[in-house]
């Protein structure tokens, strides 16, 4: 059955190769090559599935081995492949929710010229995220992790005749290079500490290394995980990264990708373990990146970045949970899973408005859409739910073990973490809440605008070009479209209730991560009624504001704190002041020294040396001539200076 | 007697140099053919060096002996290890596609001059230089080695100052004018390099009493030569300086930006992928294994000096203007990091900066020689003359990108795998350095993904709307060359099989075992 394993790689791989090199013969059926080859990957995890849930629970990791990659003495990398319960949690999400969005961007894409080379870029992150989460070794993941890297980069600048998509695709890729450095370290150190970075014999040997090079191992990881998941302080690419075509957003930077960090750590649960001062810095990333992702959410009128935001919010979630240790793994993987279900939905869902709405973003131009786009309001709507919490929902499920975790941690940590994760509950409910208002109730504001605003943001390019002051006829989009979403919206209902009766979910990954019941000073029905409390308030609080009264089409001046996170709190000009303009004076100073300093000190010590100066002034008027002396003096010395020390 | 492999190896492209610039001056079309006959040919005899070396025989094979100059023990000795067949490969694989891609390079303006015949000379140069270059890589005998080391100089000068860019922007005069200085600067610096290494020739010579690397090493390793800890070190920085500035290093690089600027594409990669791999192949033969002592003595400040290169490298490369230029300064940075391997004093770090100087010679190549193409179609070295080139010339583009992401070591591309056994190699035994030197992947993806934005992306510039696409002839260059970086990226293993067992030579000469890991947790 192991043989099968490599096939989930190869359809999407096979896919994207036939796809970006066969030309335009193949633009008319590409986009149906790569959601078949996707699909197939499906199918393919679906019967491993079948074969996994055979088995018991202790023989469920299969080892594909298939080529050794890099031998170099005790420098053993192999070509290997490992499928085992939290590999096939991924391979499911990660191949299902990705071959809905090839449905959709059949749809969502069809009138790009460049509709073919999408989907070979779609082939190709699919293999390189299977690749990443199927890897047996820390190098080969890290195959998978730049590879998904790149599919990113190229999938932000798809419409790189935008500046603004380039800068972003490039800045995406930048960041998440700063992360790769750590990861780079982390598979030296493991190297170092080990004498190899493949799973199974470091995961084993774990707990005999010393704590302090566990600890680095652990805290490079984590560095590799800001930098994928858009944790603090690596954040700052997601935002722009919504430059990207809306699927783009809804499976990569939302769904799949960037919870590739919590992988990271929930399958270095081993090194985390042992290291708990680590384990801390994981915990306070996580918490405060859900409330900064939170916060931004809240001030975005772009309703992609809005939800960029939220994004960003829930994978804190994640992070918090996964440094909880084995209290919190399992929960952190299951709300990526359901995250992935109502993020995804979300993200397609906007995508749908825009589809209707002549690729408009600013939700302040939106309102009153339910009537016009029923599926979307409701499959929106019921992502909306789900993400909020609402009772019986999928979210609902996934967050509340988190916050319990949260605040079983124990002590003053315990208590801030909890706090934080019940804050951020409340914050959700709120932006979320606010987006679902300025969408699809209200007033409709996109009818006869007087002005525009300025600088509306538009990340869709079409907006450029068609109907600038048209106005927009909103409508459904099509069945392609649609079906996915549908789908998406059934998972965000009843995934969380499928997970947790029979703790089926927890049965299934403990062998893997590991599991412990926390020692909680609040009891589980505390945590859900004050989670129910913080949700009941944030909806109240957006209803009060955006519900209530009408949304101004132009942004009010709002407090401090809104104008900050409308800025994304000041972390771009941040960068802008650190790194950016430093090392523009850095380089522009070293061109200069290069040009004046180094190249003159050396030339003119060389002119000291030999009076070359003068013999360079003579070649440069090209007399080859007098190279040739040069040659056939220097051969004389030689012959001179030999015959000579032969003598003495 | 059997057949000399090794010499044929050399001989043929130089015997093919002298036919070459013998056709008549009419028939240019011919004279290029010649050469792209050649130089598959030579490949073709690389390939049976490659098949005939054993990696598991002994250290030297295919060797050649003959007398020479009795009166100095001069020997013509040939011989080649693991690493020299790697980059004789390399060195045959390249030189192909150089011709082909400078196929029109050297075509003279107005057929007018009869005498003057710029096509057959470039061709006939080119193979010249990959006569001497393979003849560097094979000879076993210091004064031979040396010989050629030095007589490279001469047709790589003709080489960069006799041809240039078409376009110029100050025109022909003032590019001649810079042409000339970027050869001149490039000739003194190698010759100061060679004059100083002949300083140290000729006292190996006096200490030693001859010439031949083999016995040198193994006079030194049995005791029968003893050789003063002042005057190996002496020896060691004579030798060292000259390699430094081919390679070079940091402070010595400042001629290869203006070489690699006034020469055309092709050239530009015959000196970075394959010239310049002379120095650092000579320092892993001749530094480490004629002063082994020496070379640890001077371990720390070498390490310093690469990581200086590769961060400073990088750090230019990122304030170019000039396209050329740019990937100059990225190579600056790239052999830092080759030397740093060497210097590192561990299998994985000199088994990668082997791999490394392959597959720098393929990446540079690929990325260099669409940069080339795409130099050609405007007439621009400029980055900011270009813009939007994605959208009228997508394969242009999409080629050009994957030769950057293969000057970023992207994983899956072979650059990547080399790159990460430097640094795992370095790190284990000089965890600070390892860190820092990191640090230069994130510079990498800097300078090229900037490179990438400035020229492909964004509105098209109207200067480059009529941009055609990749041609035939320039697909022909550049497929085969991503074919082999993908190849070697997921399967690096046929290259580290053959240079491995030399590595270990390498490191028992200079007496060093890798560091233990802290629990033995491999099986």
């Amino acid at each position: 059955m192991e043989k099968l394993i490599a096939l989930l790689i190869a359809a999407p791989l096979l896919g994207a190769a036939v796809l970006l090199v066969g030309g335009r013969r193949l633009d008319r059926v590409g986009h149906w090559i790569g959601t078949l080859l996707s699909t197939a990957s499906f199918v393919i995890g679906l019967v491993l599935f079948a074969g996994l849930l055979g088995r018991n629970a202790e023989h469920r990791t299969l080892i594909q081995h298939l080529w050794t990659w890099v031998p170099v003495e005790s420098f053993q990398a192999d070509v290997t492949f490992r499928l085992d319960q939290l590999s096939m949690t991924f391979v499911l999400l990660i191949t299902g929710v990705g071959s809905l969005i090839h449905l959709y961007s059949v749809g969502y894409m069809a009138h790009d010229e460049r509709r073919r080379r999408f989907f070979g870029y779609l082939n190709l992150f699919l293999a390189a995220m299977l690749l990443l989460v199927l890897a047996d070794n820390y190098l080969l993941l890290y195959v998978g992790w730049e590879g998904v890297g790149l599919a990113s980069y190229l999938l932000i600048g798809f419409w790189q005749h935008k500046p603004s998509a380039a800068t972003a695709a490039k800045k995406a890729f930048l960041v998440n290079r700063v992360g790769d450095v750590g990861l780079s370290i982390a598979i030296m150190l493991l190297f170092t500490t080990f004498g190899t970075f493949a799973f199974g014999p470091v995961l084993d040997h774990a707990g005999s290394a010393s704590e302090g090079k566990l600890t680095a191992i652990a805290l490079m990881l984590l560095l590799a995980a800001c930098g994928k998941s858009a944790q603090v302080p690596l954040q700052s690419w997601l935002g722009d990264a919504m430059e990207g075509p809306t699927p783009v957003s809804a499976l990569i930077h939302a769904a799949t990708m960037v919870t590739a960090g919590v992988y990271l750590i929930v399958r270095s649960a081993a090194v985390f373990n042992a290291a708990p001062d680590a384990q801390l810095v994981v915990t306070v990333v996580g918490a405060v990146t859900l409330l900064f992702g939170a916060i931004v959410g809240c001030a975005k009128d772009d309703i992609k970045k809005a939800l960029a935001g939220s994004t960003m919010s829930q994978i804190g979630y994640m992070v918090l949970a996964a440094g909880l240790g084995p209290v919190g793994y399992v929960f952190a993987i299951m709300h990526l899973v359901t995250h992935g279900f109502f993020k995804a939905g979300l993200f397609l869902g906007a995508g749908s408005v825009m589809h209707g709405m002549n690729d408009e973003v600013d939700m302040r131009k939106y309102g009153g859409l339910r009537t016009y786009m029923p599926v979307t309001f409701v499959t929106f709507g019921l992502g909306y739910l789900a993400i909020i919490g609402f009772p019986g929902l999928s979210g609902f499920f996934s967050k509340d073990k988190i916050i319990e975790a949260a605040f079983a941690k124990g002590g003053t940590e315990g208590w801030i973490l909890g706090g934080a994760a019940l804050l951020g509950a409340a914050i959700t409910a709120f932006y979320m809440t606010r987006v679902m208002l300025m969408t699809f109730f209200g007033e409709e504001r996109w009818r006869s605008r007087p002005t525009r605003s300025p600088e509306a943001p538009s990340a869709e390019p079409a907006a450029e070009h068609q109907g600038e002051h048209a106005e927009p006829h909103p409508h459904e989009s099509p069945k392609v479209m649609t079906i996915p979403m549908i789908v998406l919206a059934v998972g965000s209902v009843f995934g969380g209730a499928f997970f947790s009766v029979g703790d089926r979910f927890l049965h299934w990954l403990e062998p893997v991560t590991g599991h412990s019941e926390g020692d909680s000073p609040l009891s589980a029905a505390t945590v859900t009624g004050a989670t129910m409390v913080c949700l009941v308030a944030g909806v109240a609080i957006a209803w009060a504001q955006y519900g209530r009264k009408p949304v101004p089409a132009v942004a009010p001046r709002g407090s401090l704190l809104t104008r900050a996170a409308r800025r994304d709190l000041y972390q771009d000009d941040l960068n802008h002041v650190v790194l950016v303009r430093g090392g523009e004076h850095l380089t522009r100073s070293l061109v200069y020294v290069d040009h004046t300093l180094v190249d003159g000190v050396v030339n003119g010590t060389a002119a000291g040396f030999g009076g070359l100066s003068g013999r360079l002034r003579r070649l440069q008027n090209g007399f080859a001539r007098s190279y040739a002396v040069s040659m056939f003096g220097g051969a004389a010395l030689l012959v001179a200076a030999t015959l000579l020390m032969r003598a003495v | 007697m059997s057949f000399p492999l090794l010499t044929a190896t050399a001989a043929l492209p130089a015997l093919g140099a002298v036919a070459t610039a013998a056709v008549p001056a009419a028939r240019r079309t011919a004279a290029k053919w010649l050469a792209l006959l050649v130089s598959l040919a030579t490949l073709a005899l690389a390939v049976v060096v490659l098949v005939r070396f054993d990696p598991d025989g002994a250290r030297y094979q295919l060797t050649e002996s003959h007398a020479w100059i009795k009166a100095f023990g001069v020997r013509y000795e040939l011989g080649v290890d693991g690493i020299a067949v790697a980059l004789i490969a390399l060195t045959a694989l390249l030189i192909p596609f150089i011709v082909l891609a400078g196929w029109h390079d050297a075509d003279p303006l107005e057929t007018g001059s009869r005498r003057w015949r710029p096509t057959q000379g470039f061709f006939a140069l080119i193979l010249a230089v990959e006569a001497m270059v393979i003849i560097s890589f094979e000879a076993t005998d210091v004064f031979v080695f040396y010989i050629f080391f030095e007589a490279m100089l001469i047709p790589m000068y003709f080489l960069i100052g006799g041809f240039g860019d078409r376009a110029h922007e100050h025109g022909e005069e003032a590019a001649a004018t810079q042409r000339s200085y970027a050869a001149v600067k490039f000739l003194l610096y190698n010759l100061v390099g060679g004059l100083i290494m002949l300083a140290a020739v000729i006292g190996l010579y006096v200490v030693a009493g001859n010439f031949s690397l083999a016995e040198i090493a193994q006079a030194r390793a049995n005791g029968t030569l003893h050789m003063a800890t002042s005057t190996e070190r002496w020896l060691f920085l004579g030798f060292f300086f000259a390699f430094a500035v081919k390679a070079p290093l940091w402070p010595l690089h400042t001629w290869l930006p203006n070489a690699m600027q006034e020469s055309t594409a092709p050239v530009a990669v015959l000196i970075t992928a394959v010239v310049d791999k002379v120095g650092t192949f000579a320092m892993l033969r001749f530094c480490l294994q004629l002063f082994p002592e020496a070379s640890k003595w001077a371990t720390p400040v070498i390490l310093v000096l690469a990581v200086i290169s590769i961060v400073y490298g990088a750090l230019l490369a990122v304030g170019q203007r000039d396209i050329k230029r740019l990937v100059a300064y990225a190579s600056i940075s790239h052999f830092g990091f080759i030397v740093l391997g060497i210097f590192a004093m561990t299998s994985q770090g000199q088994s990668g900066a082997t791999l490394y100087m392959v597959n720098h010679g393929i990446s540079t190549a690929a990325l260099m020689l669409v940069a080339g193409f795409l130099i050609s179609r405007r007439g621009s070295r400029l980055i900011a003359d270009y813009g939007g080139v994605q959208k009228v010339a997508p394969v242009l583009a999409g080629t050009f990108l994957i030769g950057g992401l293969a000057t970023l070591s992207l994983p899956g591309l072979a650059p990547f795998v080399s790159e990460f056994l430097v640094l795992v190699g370095t790190f284990t035994r000089y965890p600070a350095i390892g860190v820092v030197a990191t640090f230069g992947i994130v510079l990498a993806a800097l300078y090229t993904l900037v490179l990438y934005q400035r020229t492909m992306t964004g509105p098209v510039k109207p200067e480059v709307s009529a941009m055609p696409d990749l041609r035939a002839r320039e697909l022909v260059v550049v497929a085969p060359l991503i074919v082999l970086l993908i190849f070697l990226g997921v399967y690096p293993k046929p290259v580290t099989d053959i240079v491995n067992p030399a590595v270990k030579q390498t490191m028992s000469d200079v007496q060093k075992k890798d560091p233990k890991p802290e629990v033995e947790a491999a099986k």
